[in-house]
Formats: C-alpha cells, structure tokens, sequence
C-alpha cells in the first residue's frame, strides 16, 4: 500500500513535470527540425541548424544582445547605487521627516511602473531619453523594493561593528562601504539576480520607449522578428526564440540553487 | 555636550537628506508626478487641432462607463484573475508537496516546474503558439489522432481568452512553488512523526496541518497573483492581440492600444486611475485586514 502511494506520488510529479517542460521540449525540437518534419511531427527526421542560420541572418541580434546586456548591467548599478544609500539612510541615520518618505517609498510598491505607462512616456520624452537605454532604464532604478531590501539587510547589522568604526575614524561613507555593503553581499547578489532576469525579460515598457534596433532588446526584437505579418515559419520562430533565451536559461541550468534562494531571500521579506 | 549632541543630530539629518535624494528624486520623476500627472490628464478631454484640451472633470470616466468594450475587458481581467489566482496556487501547491516528497528523480522534476518562470513572457508566448496554430499546432496533431476536427484556439472568442489563460498559469505556478516550499521546510517533523503515531491519514495530515501553516505563504502568494493578473499581459501581443472581437483584452493592454494605438491619452489615463485605485484598496486590505487573521507561527 505503502510503495503505491508512493509509485503515484513519482507517477503524479513526473508527469506534470514533462507537461511543464514540454512546450520548451517541443520549441528546442522544432528549432533543430526542418519546418515540414516539425509540423508532422516527424520524430525520426534528420537534425538541421538551418533555422538557427536563417533566424540569425533575419534580425540584428548582436545588437539586440548587446542592448539587452547594456540595459540590464545600466538598471542593476543604479539600482545599487540608489538603493544602497536610501537603504542605508532609512535603516541607520536619525532625521526629521524620515517616517513619512519611507511611506512614500512604500506607496510606490503597489503602483507598479508598467501602469503609468503614458505619463512615464511623455516624462522620459520630455527628458530627451525617448530610444535610448538609459531611458528604458531610468524609471526602474529607484525601486522601492530595493530601497526596502536594503534597509532590511542593513538593519540586521550588528550596531556594535557601527560604533568600533566610527570610533577608529571612518567616515559616514566609509562605515557604509567597508562595514555595511560587504555584510549585506548576499543580499547584492539575491538582488541582482533577481533584478537581472526580470529586466531580461520585460517587454511592455521597452516597447514604447524603443524605436530603433541600437536600442531595442531582445524581447521586443523577437516579438518584431515573430510577428505574423512577416510570415516567418514556426521553425525559424522557434530558433530565434530559443537563441534569445539560451544565456538566462543556461545561467539558471548551472546556478539553479542560487536563482531559487535569490528569488526566495527577496520574495520573503 | 548638548551642543556636541546637537551638531550630531543636523549632521545626520543633511546626510540622511544626501543620501535619498537621488531616490527620491527618480522615484517622484518615475512614480509620484505621473500619478498625479495621469489624475490631472484623466479630467481633461483630447484636444485636436481645432478644439484645444480643455477641463471636462469627470466625463473622461463616464465615457469609459458607458463604453461596452471597457467593460468587456473589465469582465475579461476579472474572469482572467479569477481562474488563474486559485489555478496557478493549486498548482504551486501540488508542486511544492511533491519536490518537497522523496520521490524518485526529485531534481529533474524541480528543475521542470520552475523553469518557465525565467523564461520571457514574449519566448513563452512563442513556445505556445507551436501548440496553438490551427492545422499544424501541436494541440491539433494529438487532437487529429483522435479524429477530432481542427480547433483554432486562439481565432475563436470562446477559447482565445483560455488560451491565454493557460499560457499565465503555466508561468506562474513554479514562481510560486519555490515560496510554498520554502514554507513546508520549516514546519517541523515531529508533527508528522506525531500524526503517523496517531494513525493520522495523509490527507488529514495535509488537511489539518500542513494547509493552516501554509496560510501566511498563500496570502503572500495570492497577492503576487492578482498583481500579476493586472501586469501580465505580454503575451496577448504575440498570441491574439486582444481579439478575436476583444474577446481576449486585458485592462492593461487596453490602456496601451488606447494611449499608443489611438492616441487617446485622456481615456488611457481615466482608465490608469482606475486600476490604481483596485490596487490601491488590494494593498489596503492586505495590510489592514488580512494579515491580522492568518495564523502565523
């Protein structure tokens, strides 16, 4: 009765997992399979890399690497850099006023940027940044989250590390390089885990911002590549998409553990 | 000393004042000013070229009001946060009651479940559509095997919006598998151990213990679930583009198509504020009501 139970429990997960992992399953075999076999399904037809050749010759996706690259390495600094110090300020200084930002900051949570689409539109237009990276960028630098994360981590440290450094002469900045930041490295790293494979994969607001391939990313390179009125067939499709997600999932494949426990330590708070 | 005290006190709130500004200068550029720039926009009407915009208070709203496409696709978001939110939690929890079980091939079968989650919204849609194309999808081989006639789920109104459904929950559910079992490695063994020596059965087990300890897990997860029920929209630009007939839109698409598609800011905006103020009294509800009645250990 026992070993049943247990048979259907393996049964029950295996299945679902196949069910999950098929349609990558399905796009991996298709990409690898000439257009008229991957429509018939033809299991035992000949492997090609054809459709990887013709995906890549059909959209500047050099260059779309390189922005996507760009885009995410621009948003994680500043990310740091910004919510670095508003972390710190919140977590560690004493000032009038502080109570009422940190609910400011908090509202922020649950206005998510991809609602305010239009006015953040004619903001970074008016700024000049319409197509450009630093534009598709800037409205996600100060985040909230981040800002409350940080303050979270920097709270944990202990007071009394604070105290021995200001008693050995280190400045404000100085406490908060070479006491604060490495004692929070695991949180960094959670973040920018996190930070980095949401920015890989954002769509809408890079849609509206990009106009041109020097700055468009990959996601909306691909929707442009794939879009039915350019009649590109489900093999080639499926290559470029395959190629645009190869090095986020090949990163998660070899780091698994540290993408779950990222998406964990900040899910979590 | 008080003087000492003193300079230490305004020393610490201009470093305080240093180090948020260029957070709060970017987050009242990015979130605060548009807020209330869309609430401004919202009560004014579209100027062209022969009548300049004017203030028009609220008939932006009762323009949306009697719109029936608008509520169309208020019914279809509902619709959409109503089965995917239980769905994709079911699901989850499944999952993580499995990969938390000594089963056999554990890491394969975690490995699978949570791997959608970083794939994007746009490749997901992709994967999807080789099951979805009429004729050639791989949903109409299987279904041909069987001689069933050839369905085409995403050009007809009754499946376009289930299409799209499925595509959320299939990229939701791992996301929220890691938090559930994150949760069930803290519930402690002598529980199990306690309820085997009683001759608990599994489901009871389940049912009585380990769910109740899950609560706080399932609120947080619930919560991510309706935000992504209004954000999670990407792959209704590859997939069905809102149609057939708006069968399939979304709020937050409709906002984009109104804004960019037909350039009509002022309804966007009304509409903005709208799904500001759901999320609004979410968050509100969330922190005043429901975190007071979970059961935290």
């Amino acid at each position: 009765m026992k070993s049943l139970t247990k048979f259907m429990d393996s049964f029950g997960a295996i299945l679902l997992a196949i069910i999950w992992i098929a349609p990558l399953l399905f796009a991996f075999w298709a990409a690898t399979h000439s257009t008229s076999d991957a429509v018939n399904l033809n299991l035992f037809s000949p492997w090609t890399l054809d459709n990887f050749r013709v995906a890549w010759n059909g959209a500047p996706w050099l260059m779309y690497f390189v922005n996507t690259f760009t885009l995410v390495t621009v948003i994680l600094a500043g990310q740091f850099i910004l919510t670095t110090l508003a972390g710190f300020a919140f977590a560690q200084l004493q000032f009038p006023g502080k109570d009422y930002v940190f609910i400011l900051v908090l509202m922020q949570l649950f206005i998510l940027p991809e609602v305010l689409i239009v006015e953040n539109y004619a903001m970074v237009s008016r700024l000049g940044l319409f197509d450009t990276i630093l534009g598709v960028g800037m409205p996600y630098m100060a985040s909230a989250f981040g800002i409350f994360l940080m303050r979270q981590a920097f709270k944990g440290v202990p007071i009394e590390l604070h105290e021995a450094a200001r008693i050995e002469g280190c400045s404000w900045f100085g406490i908060l390089w070479r006491v604060y930041v490495p004692l929070a490295k695991p949180t960094y790293l959670a973040y920018a885990l996190v930070s980095v494979s949401t920015h890989w994969n954002n769509f809408l607001w890079p849609l509206i911002v990009t106009n041109s391939p020097e700055t468009r990313p990959l996601t909306v390179g691909l929707s442009i590549f794939g879009a039915p009125e350019n009649g590109v067939d489900i093999s080639v499709i499926s290559a470029a998409t395959m190629m645009s997600v190869a090095p986020l999932l090949i990163g998660f494949l070899v780091f698994q553990r540290q993408f779950v426990q990222s998406f964990l330590r900040v899910g979590i708070k | 000393m008080s003087a000492h005290a003193n300079l230490e006190r305004r020393r610490q709130a201009i470093y305080g004042w240093l180090l948020l500004s260029p957070a709060a200068i970017l987050l009242t550029v990015f979130a605060f000013y548009p807020t209330i720039a869309t609430l401004w926009s919202s009560m004014f009407s579209r100027g062209t070229r022969r009548n300049p915009t004017e203030f028009i208070g609220a008939e932006n709203y009762a323009d949306l009001f009697a719109d029936p496409t608008f509520w169309l696709v208020v019914r279809n978001n509902l619709f959409y946060a109503g089965i995917t939110i239980p769905v994709s939690i079911g699901i989850a929890l499944a999952m993580a009651l499995w990969a938390n079980s000594k089963i056999s091939a554990r890491g394969f079968v975690r490995t699978a479940y949570f791997t959608p989650t970083v794939l994007p919204m746009i490749a997901a849609a992709n994967l999807w559509l080789f099951f979805y194309t009429p004729g050639l999808g791989v949903l109409d081989q299987i279904g041909s095997l069987f001689g069933l006639p050839s369905v085409n789920w995403l050009g007809q109104p009754e499946t376009a919006l289930w299409a799209i459904i499925i595509v959320t929950i299939w990229k939701e559910a791992g996301f929220f598998m890691i938090f559930y079992l994150a949760a069930l490695q803290t519930i402690p063994e002598d529980l199990k151990e306690a309820a085997d020596i009683e001759g608990t059965s599994r489901w009871t087990y389940t049912r009585r213990i380990v769910l109740p300890l899950l609560m706080p897990t399932t609120l947080f997860i619930a919560v991510n679930a309706m935000i992504n029920s209004v954000k999670l929209i990407d792959h209704l630009f590859i997939l069905t583009k809102g149609g057939p007939s708006d069968a399939s839109k979304l709020i937050l698409y409709y906002i984009w198509e109104m804004a960019f598609a037909f350039f009509d800011a002022p309804h966007a905006a009304a509409m903005t504020m709208l799904v500001i103020a759901v999320l609004g009294l979410v968050a509100a509800v969330q922190f005043l009501y429901l975190d007071k009645r979970t059961h935290y250990q």
